[in-house]
């Protein structure tokens, strides 16, 4: 199961905050500033691996997570789940991300978290992982935009 | 009417959207709240307005706010509103911030069951999709056991993207409604042979998800998942049952033997690091579960230990974590075949990455012997000295503290090497783990009698020099060592040195400034070693000195009576008045020596950290019953304003209640564990660490400022643990029979160029040193028939108990799910369904039913399955494993399996180079105020320039046939040369990067 999908900037500014689980917003907030400050010290070239989350889960769970540029995606996964299949989980979840947003880049995730949300539905429901195949994962996300357009403006 | 329609619109035109919203938010960095608190006015006006659009608009705002940290669960009534909207456009925001805000403890959430309900049975699969995406976040019981059977129709969906989301949210469903589980356990099972892989692969990771938590009842599924195994070209999937197989096998050895060959194969033939790495761990897990009995196990393990040595060889940090992983789990059950990778594993200490040293300490734990101990244990201490962070330098401390104390010291041949490097791990900076230290030195003077002169010579040194110890590191754990050293001075006073040094030592002012337990135990044992000097004195006939030392006691002992530590004062009162009696005495010449010593005598002995719990309670004694008259009521009631501790005693008075009841009763014993948690003369066992953890909240973030010592400080006086593995190394050499130095001479010629002694180490056995010293490690105590199996392990509330459900038993029909006929009756109050119009109703009643009749129908035909597959299961077991023809298919499967399902990623023909970047992506981001922060896509590099970098064994061209492309693109290989790829390069390191941009 994942517990929780974090993104966040290198300044520790949240983009996208996904808990599979109740936490309060404090606690929410704390467990990103913590995760954040974890991973920050982390140089690019050591695992993407580490456990010690003391605010969520416990021994059972893990921190798997990826930095691209100037953002990191942070997926927290208990021992039922293949590490490296989250690695290639998140890959997946950020290549979606390039081809629907066409280049995808930090101001994408900034202004449009609600599109975000709705990508990352595709690929993980309930914290469990729905769909792995992208082509898949797009052709369900423009079929939804195409049914949103059709419905005229939103405004 | 018009006029309010037009006036809405305008309205609208001066709404904020998202986008405004956060434009707002970044150029308001220094009023960031009070913007935001102006935008959630503007926010509470919009969501008053009729017009839904204006609506959806506000909780999609909201939904951002959220992410900020701001609670939205005022607006829940108005996330349903919107949920409740006609157009998906605003379904979907609605839904959206349902899914980030509802939990079981929001009121309104019940108003959801019929709107979900008929979203769910909606002609669009997009609205269907939407709402089982949202209730897979906040399904509630109440949810859960009145959508159950709507979910479980979705299942049969005639679309493949309803029904896998479907069966996943099945998973949130049994979990809050466990009933449903047998009902609709056919089904799912059924799924798992679904055309569909997207279903297929859903239906996999639920029942895995089921299993892992009680695999048992999933043992006749075994069957069906191999063929699963044999047959799949998902990776995912493979994985998923991979895992699960690791759960099943410790419960069925006969499956781990059929399971061996089909998996050898795969990790002799994928390709994919994921893939094999799990086929690694199931076979761990296989090779545990067949202790013995299998002959060419060997051979199993030294493949798994091979391969996990090469991913641990691997440049990639993610792998060798990984095979640090593994490698503890083979370390349990054969730790043989993983000391011969010792020279690894303490490489891997060296590590940079700390996740990395922290794996390999792991292993460290089972690797030594009593022959390399003292060498691993130097290697970690160096290691401590280097460690910058507090955190590793404290796991480092925990470590080297566990790894000798393992199995009751067993692999310690020397306590004085053992003492000496607890003394020197006390001069740790800044540690938290004093106590650990403390309780080691306890434990050892404790219970290894022939070290305790040692320790005590030791423990003095240490109470000399505790000023060092004490004053840098005031609040810090490591001044509990101190606690540990008094009381071993003064528990065995007789082999102190120089007693009356220590003494004074322990009665210097600076103590007062010590912690107050640490201080209630300098002076209890302040008085045995007074005790023992005056006996000293006495004997050797010098009343005089006598006198002296009990003066210094009357003079000094004043400073604790003052203590602000009631413990403190208490004791020192005590003693003080004790000292001043006998000072009376002395001035008559009476011998006291005897009957001051009197006050200590006897020996303590080390009692196991349970065996108070495990006392059994004596037959026809009754814990719960008055031995006196229960006092009434009014008494208690007047007991209560006096009470000083008014909390215990509210217990007290809440417990005397005249009838007791079975209920009562068990409330009562409950009362009486918390009472006895509280009370802190009860000798109790060892709070669990969670416990632990939960008693002191925060306390892990509380910053430790580091004090940044150039200079290590060096206590005078003190061994270094050093020396001893020079003696060690001496002894061994002396004791080696002279046969055995022939034949050594031998295996030197050999092992020319390697240092020697490192090669002496490892070929000797374990038998070979004898102890420094006679030792014996006193046991601890148990009482009599105190029942070795500890029951109270188990935690009560873990919510997947309710899962473990018989599934191969036929269902009753009160089992069955409740449909929603029955809930019509009951769901009346709710005002939402009078929304749902009737007509609608109408149609579904007739579908329904019917429906029902076919599922009656299929869990039938299924259930005479199931009892038929029950009997199988053996009979599939005892065959012999498969031929080796069987699994043959795994190396094509792999491979295909790569692309499809891993998604490798694609060769970008069409990418674009960095100038080439849309019109509209470069004048957005020119207007915003922040740096264009890019994702590294491979896709804005140049493919020519990516080629270059990468190893051209892996070069993929798009000349080459499909068949070779997909045979290159393991999945790991592409997480590896992402991961590189996102590492800094010049093209990208030349990017603006401001610190106060967003």
């Amino acid at each position: 199961m994942i517990q929780a999908i974090l993104v966040f900037n290198n300044h520790g500014k949240p983009r996208l905050v996904r808990f599979y689980q109740r936490f309060p917003e404090e606690i929410q907030q704390q467990i990103v500033r913590e995760t954040f400050h974890l991973v920050l010290k982390r140089d690019d070239n050591i695992c993407n691996f580490l456990e010690g989350g003391s605010l969520i889960g416990g021994s059972d769970y893990k921190l798997i997570y990826r930095h691209y540029a100037t953002l990191y995606f942070v997926f927290c996964v208990d021992s039922s789940e293949s590490e490296l299949g989250i690695l290639d989980l998140i890959q997946v979840f950020v290549e979606t991300l390039d081809k629907c947003f066409e280049n995808v880049c930090e101001l994408d995730l900034i202004f449009h978290m609600d599109k975000v949300h709705y990508i990352l539905q595709e690929v993980v429901m309930g914290g469990m992982v729905l769909e792995t195949n992208m082509n898949e994962i797009v052709a369900q996300i423009e079929a939804q935009n195409r049914l949103e357009k059709s419905e005229g403006p939103r405004l | 009417m018009a006029l309010k329609m037009v006036k809405g619109s305008i309205d609208r035109m001066f709404d904020k959207n998202l986008q405004d919203l956060v434009r707002g938010i970044r150029n308001h960095k220094e009023d960031e709240a009070k913007y935001i608190s102006q935008c959630i006015d503007e926010i509470k006006q919009e969501l008053k307005q009729d017009n839904i659009a204006v609506k959806a608009n506000a909780v999609c705002k909201l939904t951002y706010l959220q992410m900020l940290g701001y609670d939205i669960s005022w607006a829940a009534f108005n996330i349903i509103e919107v949920m409740s909207a006609s157009k998906f456009t605003f379904k979907r925001i609605g839904y959206l911030a349902a899914s980030q805000c509802f939990h079981e403890g929001t009121d309104v959430i019940m108003l959801t069951t019929n709107q979900i309900r008929k979203d769910l049975s909606s002609p669009s699969q997009y609205d269907t999709g939407v709402a089982l995406t949202g209730l897979s976040c906040f399904v509630t019981p109440d949810l859960a056991r009145d959508l159950a059977n709507d979910i479980m129709t979705l299942m049969s969906h005639t679309k493949p993207y309803i029904r896998k989301k479907a069966v996943l949210i099945m998973y949130k469903v049994f979990l809050k409604y466990p009933e449903s589980l047998r009902p609709a356990f056919p089904r799912l099972k059924e799924k798992l042979e679904d055309p569909d892989p997207g279903v297929q692969s859903a239906a996999v990771n639920v029942i895995c998800e089921l299993a892992r938590r009680n695999p048992k009842n999933y043992l006749s599924l075994a069957p069906l998942f191999f063929k699963l195994m044999t047959s799949s070209t998902n990776n995912w999937v493979l994985i998923k049952i991979i895992k699960l197989f690791g759960a099943l096998t410790p419960l069925e050895p006969r499956l781990g033997k059929k399971l061996i060959e089909p998996l050898t194969n795969l990790i002799h033939s994928t390709s994919a690091m994921s893939l094999l790495y799990e086929c690694v761990n199931t076979v761990i897990a296989v090779l545990i579960s067949l202790s013995s009995g299998m002959p060419n196990h060997s051979a199993s393990i030294q493949l798994c230990v091979q391969k996990l040595r090469i991913l641990i060889e691997d440049s990639d940090q993610n792998l060798k974590y990984l095979g640090l992983l593994a490698m503890s789990k083979i370390l349990r059950t054969h730790p043989k075949s993983v000391q011969a990778h010792k020279d690894l594993v303490l490489q891997c200490l060296d590590d940079k990455d700390e996740s990395i040293r922290l794996r390999a300490l792991d292993l460290l734990y089972g690797m030594v012997s009593k022959k390399n101990l003292v060498e691993i244990v130097k290697k970690l201490m160096s290691h401590v000295d280097k460690a910058e962070g507090t955190t590793y330098r404290d796991e480092l401390l925990t470590k080297i503290i566990d790894i000798c104390s393992q199995c009751n010291y067993q692999h310690i041949t020397n306590f004085q090497w053992y003492i000496s490097v607890l003394v020197e791990l006390t001069r740790l900076e800044g540690t938290r783990h004093g106590h650990l230290i403390a309780a080691q030195m306890l434990d050892v003077a404790i219970r290894v009698k022939a070290i305790r002169k040692f320790a005590v010579s030791q423990m003095s040194a240490l109470l000399d020099s505790a000023h060092l110890v004490a004053s840098s590191t005031q609040r810090n754990g490591i001044c509990e060592v101190l606690y540990a050293a008094a009381w071993i001075c003064g528990e065995f006073s007789e082999h102190l040195q120089e007693p009356q040094q220590t003494l004074e030592a322990m009665l210097r002012p600076k103590v007062t400034t010590l912690p107050g337990h640490i201080q209630a135990v300098y002076v209890q044992n302040v008085v045995k070693l007074y005790a023992s000097i005056l006996q000293q004195k006495e004997q050797a006939a010098e009343p005089e000195a006598a006198q002296d030392v009990t003066q210094l006691m009357v003079e000094r002992l004043p400073q604790f009576v003052q203590s602000a530590d009631l413990e403190v004062q208490e004791r020192a009162s005590c003693v003080l008045q004790l000292v001043k009696h006998i000072q009376k005495l002395q001035a008559k010449d009476v011998p006291v020596a005897e009957e001051v010593s009197a006050l200590f005598a006897g020996e303590l002995n080390p009692v196991a950290p349970k065996a108070q719990k495990k006392v059994p309670v004596p037959e026809g004694l009754d814990l719960d019953a008055w031995i006196n008259e229960p006092p009434s009521d009014s008494e208690s009631e007047d007991e209560k304003p006096k009470a000083i501790f008014h909390d215990e005693e509210q217990r007290h008075a809440k417990q005397r209640q005249p009838e007791a009841e079975e209920e009562e009763l068990a409330r009562r014993r409950e009362a009486r564990k918390q009472e006895q948690a509280n009370n802190p003369f009860y000798i109790k066992s060892s709070p669990s660490p969670q416990k632990r953890y939960q008693d002191m909240p925060g306390v892990e973030h509380i910053p430790v400022v580091q004090i940044d010592l150039s200079v290590p400080l060096k206590v005078p006086g003190m061994p270094v643990s050093d020396q001893y593995v020079k003696l060690q190394e001496e002894r061994e050499h002396r004791q080696r029979p002279e046969k055995d130095r022939r034949r050594r001479k031998k295996k030197d010629k050999d092992k020319r160029g390697k240092p020697r002694r490192h090669s002496s180490l490892h070929t000797e056995s374990d038998e070979d040193i004898a102890p420094a010293q006679r030792v014996d490690i006193v046991t601890e105590e148990m009482p009599e028939n105190a029942l070795p199996s500890d029951e109270d392990d188990k935690d009560p509330n873990d919510p997947y108990r309710a899962l473990d459900v018989d599934l191969d038993r036929p269902l009753a029909d009160s089992e069955r799910l409740p449909v929603q006929k029955h809930r019509n009756a009951e769901t009346t109050k709710s005002p939402e369904k009078e929304d749902v119009p009737f007509v609608e109703k109408k149609i579904k009643k007739p579908r329904k039913k019917e429906k029902k009749h076919r599922e009656k129908e299929r869990e039938k035909k299924e259930k005479r399955k199931e009892e038929k597959e029950g009997e199988d299961f053996d009979f599939w077991l005892s065959t012999a494993p498969l031929p080796a023809a069987a699994p043959a298919p795994a190396p094509v499967r792999a491979r295909e399996s790569l692309e499809r399902t891993l998604s490798p990623l694609p060769l970008r023909e069409g990418a674009r180079s960095p100038g080439e970047r849309s019109e509209a992506t470069r004048t957005r981001t020119e207007t915003m105020s922040g740096t264009p922060r890019r994702l590294r896509s491979i896709r804005r590099r140049s493919p020519r320039r990516r080629r270059r970098r990468r190893d051209p064994r892996t070069r993929r061209s798009p000349r080459r046939s499909s068949l070779q492309v997909k045979r290159r693109q393991s999945p790991w290989r592409t997480a590896r040369s992402l991961t590189s790829l996102s590492r800094p390069c010049p093209a990208t390191a030349s990017w603006p990067r401001t610190p106060t941009s967003r």
